[in-house]
């Protein structure tokens, strides 16, 4: 499980993180949803120790993660994959590098070990005969794929993703969103997934949190995000004309 | 002039974290290879075609402003010599690999850096500084003192083949002015300035590189950024490194 309590940043005096408190469950896709520029990212940067935060705390299980230096983090750090906007894919390398990079730097497994692994992560997310293309030959669905396939290479405890359908066309972003919460399930794994893909709410989200510059104004799950009286969450729910219409429609 | 001592205090923040223990040994050593050829190997055929260029220039530019009678023609070949090792083998060279190589390091780190594959590497629990930059910092301050020494011989060469060409001297005056006070001290003193040359242009290169911000067009001002400030480091450098080993 992640703990978070009362979590601050700010950027110069641009305050983007208000005393935020929030838990993620083993075994549960939560979604933190929001406006672009919510805060969204900075959050999900803080709980992976990208971003420093100024004041809260960060626990992983019964580890303070916000205490440690560096080095010390390293040891949570195995134990977590992430899910890049952009993929993050290393561009200098091929698919099967890029999923045996966090292999090489932390395990003493054998070559043989390693690709056997390679294999089982790239057979998982449903991709084959892709292990020496490079990433700019693959399309931007393929491109998810490799990056969840190296995000779970080292059977990780933690998930975190951010956007993970921006830029997908619709049917892509439900494979990509099944297949996270396949994952999810299957390893009991704590995924923390930062979208404003309403689709993908309804689709994986167990636990649904909402960010309003900077703070969580909701929490709560997937049925009730729709019913919810938070004023600045309806207008995000129902930002679209569609989605307008639909809730006239349900009355 | 405050921007100017935060990025400074910056850039040996940065270099604290480059010079730490590599997390793997085995990864070191298969990224410095590839650094030395993408950063010193890729450069010979740029170096070799300047180099020789150069040589045949200077002996030409000397040959004709030579013009008293009373001064041996051997000169030509002394002080084609003396340009290359004291000032054109190390000093512009490593002007030229700062534009070649620095922008090659800054705008490749840069990019990284944008699309989030350093932010990739440092939540992995890798240190990405160390994994990116000592090897091309390694690979350039160990192998490009061997580009000057090229680059020297090289020099010589182009000065004797247009002497063959055009006759301005005799070879066998070129190739006595050579050998005329010779000072093995000057060859080492030009290979410590290379290597302290390939140290700034990798080090400024990667720095820029990697706090690159502001999406493709912040990647191409760090990039810029890189050569100028690694240009201006070169000559400042070149002016204590003179002081200090010729004085």
């Amino acid at each position: 499980m992640i703990q978070v309590k009362n979590l601050e940043k700010h950027f110069g005096d641009n305050h983007v993180l208000k005393n935020i408190s929030i838990k993620y469950r083993p075994g549960e896709c939560s979604l933190i949803i929001g406006a672009s520029g919510s805060g969204k990212t900075v959050l999900l940067k803080s709980l992976v120790g990208l971003h420093e935060p100024d004041s809260g705390e960060i626990w992983y299980d019964k580890v303070k993660f916000s205490s440690l230096s560096f080095n010390e983090k390293k040891n949570i750090r195995k134990e977590i994959g992430m899910l890049f906007q952009g993929s993050a894919l290393f561009d200098f390398a091929t698919v099967e590098e890029n999923v045996r990079f966090p292999m090489d730097f932390f395990t003493e497994w054998s070559e043989s070990e390693k690709l056997e692994r390679v294999n089982f992560c790239l057979n998982r997310v449903n991709l084959k005969n892709v292990n020496k293309l490079m990433p700019n030959e693959l399309s931007g669905g393929m491109q998810k794929r490799v990056g969840i396939a190296r995000a779970i290479a080292l059977n990780p405890k933690y998930l975190f993703c951010d956007e993970p359908n921006s830029g997908l066309d619709p049917q892509t972003s439900i494979l990509i969103d099944q297949l996270i919460s396949e994952i999810t399930k299957e390893y009991n794994i704590t995924t923390v997934i930062n979208t404003h893909d309403m689709n993908s709410v309804m689709e994986i989200g167990d636990r649904v949190g909402f960010i309003h510059k900077g703070e969580l104004l909701w929490e709560g799950d997937k049925e009730n995000v729709l019913t919810s009286d938070c004023e600045e969450l309806n207008s995000f729910v129902f930002a679209s004309r569609m989605a307008k219409k639909v809730k006239e429609m349900m009355g | 002039m405050k921007k100017s001592l935060e990025q400074l205090g910056q850039y040996f923040l940065l270099m604290k974290i480059v010079f730490t223990r590599p997390d793997k040994g085995r990864i070191f050593r298969k990224q410095f290879f590839i650094d030395t050829e993408k950063l010193v190997l890729n450069s010979i055929p740029i170096i070799a075609v300047i180099s020789v260029f150069i040589g045949a220039v200077i002996v030409i530019q000397t040959a004709y402003n030579i013009e008293s009678p009373l001064i041996p023609k051997m000169y030509v070949g002394y002080m084609a010599r003396e340009s290359l090792v004291l000032e054109f083998c190390s000093t512009m060279v490593a002007l030229i690999l700062a534009g070649k190589v620095g922008s090659n390091i800054s705008s490749e780190i840069g990019s990284m850096r944008i699309s989030e594959q350093i932010d990739a590497m440092e939540m992995m629990g890798i240190n990405s500084a160390n994994y990116l930059i000592l090897p091309k910092i390694a690979s350039a301050t160990i192998f490009n003192p061997l580009l000057m020494l090229m680059s020297f011989i090289l020099g010589l060469l182009g000065g004797a083949m247009i002497i063959s060409l055009t006759g301005v001297i005799t070879l066998s005056q070129y190739s006595e002015g050579l050998q005329y006070a010779f000072r093995m001290y000057y060859i080492f003193y030009s290979m410590i300035k290379m290597a302290v040359f390939s140290f700034i242009i990798t080090s400024i290169s990667s720095y820029y590189g990697y706090y690159a911000d502001g999406g493709s067009l912040g990647v191409g001002r760090s990039s810029t950024k890189a050569i100028v400030a690694s240009s201006v480091a070169i000559l400042l450098a070149n002016l204590v490194i003179t002081q200090l080993m010729l004085n």
